[in-house]
């Protein structure tokens, strides 16, 4: 085992971030990664704040660094079982899913093109349909398809074993095992949206308009499910009036004690990005304090000055149906004036959740993050493992953390 | 540089290649050429069988050169890669096969001027040996002694690395001195400053692989990575190091209140700085300047100078926490107290909210959303605040016995490196002060290579913040220092071994160059002629884009391979009514998409032939003219977005091709032709869906001007 040897647990942006950057000073990296494919949340996203720049351009460049560089090797489609060992000497056990699709796949896109069954692409929070057999997505790393366990007919259907050339299809293939040796281990577990059902005073799932924010990219993404036209997902028509309800669990000891650092900002990137589509549409914010951090002030000021987008201090207390469309009510601190408007759309800015892993060697705080005190000698952990991060934070810190690798 | 004289070229008819494309028409084409040796058509060439084909041939033909002529370079896989040997790729599947119709001739066409490139650019080039400087050195160099610089050389030394701390004081710590405590970062309780300093300290002396100057000064810096000289001095006298690379932790200032004159800092002695309240913290005990008397009433004033466009136009980040810090400790020191708070938001993310919710707790201290008009001095140096409240909608007025004004936090100068560059003595500062240049995906980067900013210089934050920027930028010096070992690129072209090499005999001292590199590559003699110092370099190419006289070239990248690869191709005749537009493509973003749009099987016209260049301010302009003379009807130069939230990974590639238009409007008006003949678009990567489109109208332009008058000539 070389002693700079680091495991990376999550392929996020964090997860990738520490990857190459470790790799670059020295040390021979496994990137491990539970989904198909690399990029986690940031691969959903439609575009970063405050540049409005997309997530697939940073992706990019450290995909190419992965592919050139020897010493990393990226294991998507695993979790860890168990940790065991020291510093210096840490023993993984992963166990791997069944690689119904190996590396000789060349994204020819034969089997997706015979693949008779249709399900709801996770991808796009079920807002859109693709093959059982399909492309995670364009940019996918590794560049290869990917078989959804759940909804293949499997031994009864076949037809895409049999179309493809390259012999990238097993469709008998058996669930793995396997153990790494390493120095150090990384934690890069990352995040998923606060479940919005706890929110019973906003309606969530009584209507299709209703989205949280991590919806909210995938509508205005240009892959995403309606190629990046804001509709409302109930009727396809274009939105032209979106409310973004802030603190949608966040700040709320009822909920999520703690503030979610990252969601004024990409409510306020949502709302730039939906007003730019028509000078017609409109869009309203409501929160609490506006928390944007550092240099991104300016991207506040943006919104300020845009005549389009109204922020509103005070907390929306309810969201209810209007035959059929969302309303919201609220009262507005500044001027005291009660609101009660109807809207096209509603995005709850839905808070952020830690992804931790119930492995040896970690403990919780009361927030349940990772307990930072408390993590063993030889363990680390980035990105929101900690504490909830915008993008920039992630990477800051996660570069940062090599530093352990190397030591 | 090794040059290609025995290629092999290898063609792949898998993925509905060989469906559109004569595959065996190709193979002829090439044999055809004197320095292929070898050409050969495979049914899969990604597969193993085909990879342990293609390295016996390597060995056997003793080919020096490769052609993989199938997927797109993005796409290869490892099985395709081969160290040893110059390789190239045609992209005859997401280039071609996968966007024009199968076995239509104009396919065809394309597929074979594509092929006939890439031998042309592979005869021009070869494997890069890459440049080293003589013995490299691996020490790093810190600048600055406070939290930032002392962890950087602490993490340094873990790794194993000398490390050469220097700082102008005669103490270590800096502004950490005159704190009183920590604010109590995310999961961590440890706030006892002076504990954590010295705990520091303690290790900075034990390790034998520190070298600590205080009382010192950092006079220059000159040369390149692994090849740093810093020239030092203090009352001694002067002294030099060699370093491989350097971090800038020299740290922030707060804001002058002086500036705020709405405040009136200068008038009222009652008024002080949060850095001032925390100095007398320190001390256990606040007491006026006026009169000494223990206040009553405090008021603080948040984002006093920042947020502001007047003042700092940023949020400085960790001035509400410091307040709400100071103020747990006054109420805590002094039960009587009142406390107002005068803010725009409370801005404490993460699980700092915890730390307001306490506070807010407490019913001697009062919140309110607004903004001070003005400050009138009452009996006994007391003041009248008059506030506009934002909440109340009115004016109110607060006495007050002492005001604490949260100045911001002012980035220290870069030019404290004093680099002893042609380009300026610090790090450019893209936005207000701060030198990082990409601060959302690559927030350690700069524009001087091997030389990676940390803590409050390169972005206003706490403690806890600087010191992960510590471990960052340490990371960052660590690769830098290796990489140079290597004679390997940082990033973004990490890894990569060619670097500009300058044919200095016919060079005309125009400093295009000099002026043109993003990161300062250039130093010049005493005689004004360019010094490349390659360490330095990016290889970008933007310095061989720049240079009239075309003298600046890398192994496998060069002015004479791109015009090769221009001219190989047949261009039909106006009768014919086949234009053909070439278009540069940067390879960064723009050919990704290109890519994707494949994926999509979107249809890209069969007239367009694509040269990937490293970023489009490596375009020379003989290209242009090499394109328009061969007979090219039009040139599209597409690359990353420029501006203010430039994309360009070099910072300012795509922001001079703009100012280089103008040159090639010039160009353009001494051939005689039409300004539509060279267009520059900006793609982001996920704009593929334009991508058919853009080319479409560009095609109908060029239909619109009509064929390049120097067709045939």
């Amino acid at each position: 085992m070389d002693k700079k040897s680091v495991l990376i647990i999550g392929g996020g942006i964090s997860g990738i971030t520490a990857a190459v950057e470790a790799a670059e000073a020295g040390c021979k990296v496994y990137l491990i990664e539970k989904r198909p494919y690399l990029g986690g949340q940031v691969a959903r996203m439609n575009e970063y704040f405050p540049k409005l720049c997309p997530p697939y351009c940073g992706l990019e460049i450290n995909f190419k660094r992965i592919r050139n560089s020897s010493r990393i090797e990226v294991i998507t489609s695993a979790e860890v079982e168990n940790l065991s060992g020291t510093a210096g000497d840490f023993t993984i056990e992963l166990r791997l899913e069944p690689e119904y699709v190996n590396s000789s796949c060349t994204v020819c896109g034969d089997c997706s093109a015979v693949c008779p069954v249709e399900a709801k692409d996770s991808f796009n929070f079920g807002m859109s349909m693709h093959k059982a057999i399909d492309l995670p997505h364009e940019l996918s790393y590794p560049n290869r398809f990917y078989l959804d366990d759940l909804v293949c007919q499997k031994e009864s259907c076949k037809k895409c074993e049999e179309a493809c050339n390259y012999d990238a299809i097993n469709l008998e293939a058996a669930p793995g095992k396997r153990k790494i040796k390493v120095g150090s281990v990384l934690f890069c577990t990352g995040w998923e949206p606060y479940d919005p059902t706890n929110l019973k005073e906003y309606s969530w799932g009584e209507s299709p308009d209703i989205l949280n924010n991590v919806m909210m990219e995938r509508v205005g993404a240009p892959n995403g499910p309606t190629s990046g036209k804001i509709l409302k997902p109930s009727d396809g028509e274009p939105a032209r009036k979106i409310a973004f309800v802030q603190c949608a669990g966040s700040r709320d000891e009822n909920h999520l004690p703690y503030c979610s650092a990252v969601c004024c900002s990409a409510s306020l990137k949502q709302a730039i990005y939906f007003t730019e589509q028509d000078p017609e549409n409109r869009a309203d914010i409501f929160y609490i304090d506006l928390r944007v951090s550092g240099r991104n002030e300016d991207f506040l000021k943006r919104v300020e000055e845009n005549q389009q987008i109204r922020l509103i201090k005070g907390k929306a207390s309810e969201v209810s149906l209007l035959e059929g469309s969302p309303v919201i009510e609220a009262e507005d601190i500044l001027s005291g004036r009660k609101i009660r408007e109807q809207y096209d759309m509603v995005v709850l800015a839905t808070g952020v959740v830690p992804c931790i892993p119930g492995l040896k060697g970690i403990e919780l705080d009361p927030d349940g993050f990772i307990a930072k005190d408390a993590l063993e000698n030889g363990l680390s952990a980035g990105g929101c493992c900690f504490e909830p991060k915008d993008v920039a934070s992630s990477v800051r810190e996660s570069t940062g953390l090599v530093i352990n690798a190397l030591q | 540089m090794k040059e290609s004289k025995n290629t092999g070229v290898y063609i792949c008819s898998g993925c509905n290649i060989g469906d559109a494309i004569d595959t065996d028409k190709l193979q002829s084409i090439a044999i055809e050429y004197p320095s292929v040796k070898q050409c050969q058509v495979h049914p899969v060439l990604c597969s193993p069988e085909a990879y342990l084909k293609l390295n016996d041939e390597i060995n056997e033909q003793q080919l020096d050169s490769l052609i993989i002529a199938g997927c797109s370079p993005r796409h290869a896989p490892d099985s395709l890669k081969f160290s040893e040997v110059h390789s190239e790729s045609v992209n005859l599947r997401e280039g071609v096969a996968w966007v024009m119709e199968a076995g239509h001739e104009d396919t065809q066409a394309a597929a074979e001027d594509y092929l006939r490139m890439g031998i042309a650019r592979t005869a021009a080039s070869g494997l890069p040996e890459p440049y080293i400087p003589d013995a490299p050195e691996s020490d790093i160099l810190v600048l600055g002694g406070g939290i930032t610089g002392i962890h950087s050389a602490l993490e340094g030394a873990r790794a194993g690395y000398s490390v050469v701390l220097v700082e102008k004081e005669d103490k270590l710590g800096g502004r950490l001195n005159n704190m009183h405590d920590i604010i109590p970062a995310s999961g961590s309780k440890q706030t006892n400053l002076k504990f954590f300093l010295e705990e520091k300290l303690e290790e900075l002396d034990a390790s034998t692989l520190i070298t600590v100057h205080k009382n010192t000064s950092l006079e220059s810096i000159e040369g390149e990575p692994g090849k740093f000289l810093a020239k030092l001095k203090n009352g001694k006298g002067a002294s030099e190091c060699k370093v491989g690379s350097v971090i800038l932790a020299n740290g922030w200032k707060p804001y002058d209140p002086a500036k705020l004159t709405n405040l009136g800092y200068t008038d009222h002695k009652n008024i002080i700085t949060q850095v001032e309240l925390e100095t007398m913290q320190k001390e256990d005990r606040i007491l006026r300047p006026s009169d000494g008397n223990v206040p009553s009433t405090i008021v603080f004033i948040q984002c006093a100078g920042s947020r502001d466009k007047d003042h700092l136009p940023y949020c400085s980040n960790v001035c509400c926490l410091t307040s709400l810090k100071q103020v747990s400790y006054i109420r805590q020191k002094y039960p009587e107290s009142r406390i107002f708070i005068i803010y725009k938001d409370i801005r404490t993310p993460g699980k700092n909210e915890h730390i307001y919710r306490e506070v807010q707790k407490d019913n001697h201290v009062f919140f309110t959303k607004g903004r001070v008009d003005r400050i009138e001095k009452l009996e006994n140096d007391s003041l009248r605040m008059i506030v506009e409240d934002n909440l109340l909608g009115e004016t109110i007025s607060i006495r007050a016995d002492l005001v604490v004004a949260a100045t911001g936090m002012e980035p220290n100068q870069s030019d404290d490196l004093h680099l002893l560059y042609r380009k300026g003595e610090g790090l450019p500062d893209r936005k207000y002060g701060f030198p990082d240049s990409h601060f959302i995906c690559f927030p350690y980067e700069t524009q001087r290579t091997g030389i990676y900013a940390a803590g409050a210089v390169r972005t206003p934050q706490g403690i806890q913040a600087c010191m992960e920027d510590a471990g960052g930028a340490v990371v960052k010096a660590i690769q830098c220092i290796e990489s140079t070992k290597r004679g390997e690129a940082v990033h973004p072209r990490s890894g990569d071994k060619s670097y500009p090499d300058l044919y200095m005999q016919r060079c005309t001292d125009c400093k295009r160059c000099t002026e043109e590199c993003p990161f300062g590559s250039y130093d010049e003699t005493e005689k004004g002629t360019p010094l490349p110092n390659p360490a330095r370099c990016r290889r970008c190419g933007i310095c061989m884009g720049s240079c009239p006289e075309r003298i600046i070239n890398f192994d496998n990248y060069s002015i004479h391979a791109i015009s090769s690869m221009i001219k190989s191709i047949p261009i039909p005749d106006e009768f014919e009514e086949k234009p053909r537009v070439l278009a540069f493509v940067c390879e960064n973003d723009a050919y990704p998409a290109f890519d994707l749009a494949a994926l999509h099987r979107h249809r890209i016209s069969p007239w367009l032939r694509i040269i990937p260049v490293r970023c489009i301010g490596s375009i020379n302009k003989i290209w242009l003219s090499d394109a328009l003379s061969a007979g090219y009807d039009g040139i599209l130069q597409i690359g990353c977005k420029p501006g203010e939230d430039y994309q360009c990974h070099f910072i300012t590639g795509s922001e001079l091709m703009k100012t280089r238009s103008e040159n090639i409007q010039e160009t353009l008006q001494t051939m005689m032709l039409e300004p539509e003949r060279i267009e520059t678009v900006f793609l982001e990567i996920d704009e593929y869906h334009r991508i058919p489109e853009i080319i479409d109208d560009y095609m109908e332009t060029i239909e619109d001007i009509g064929p390049n008058p120097f067709k045939d000539m």
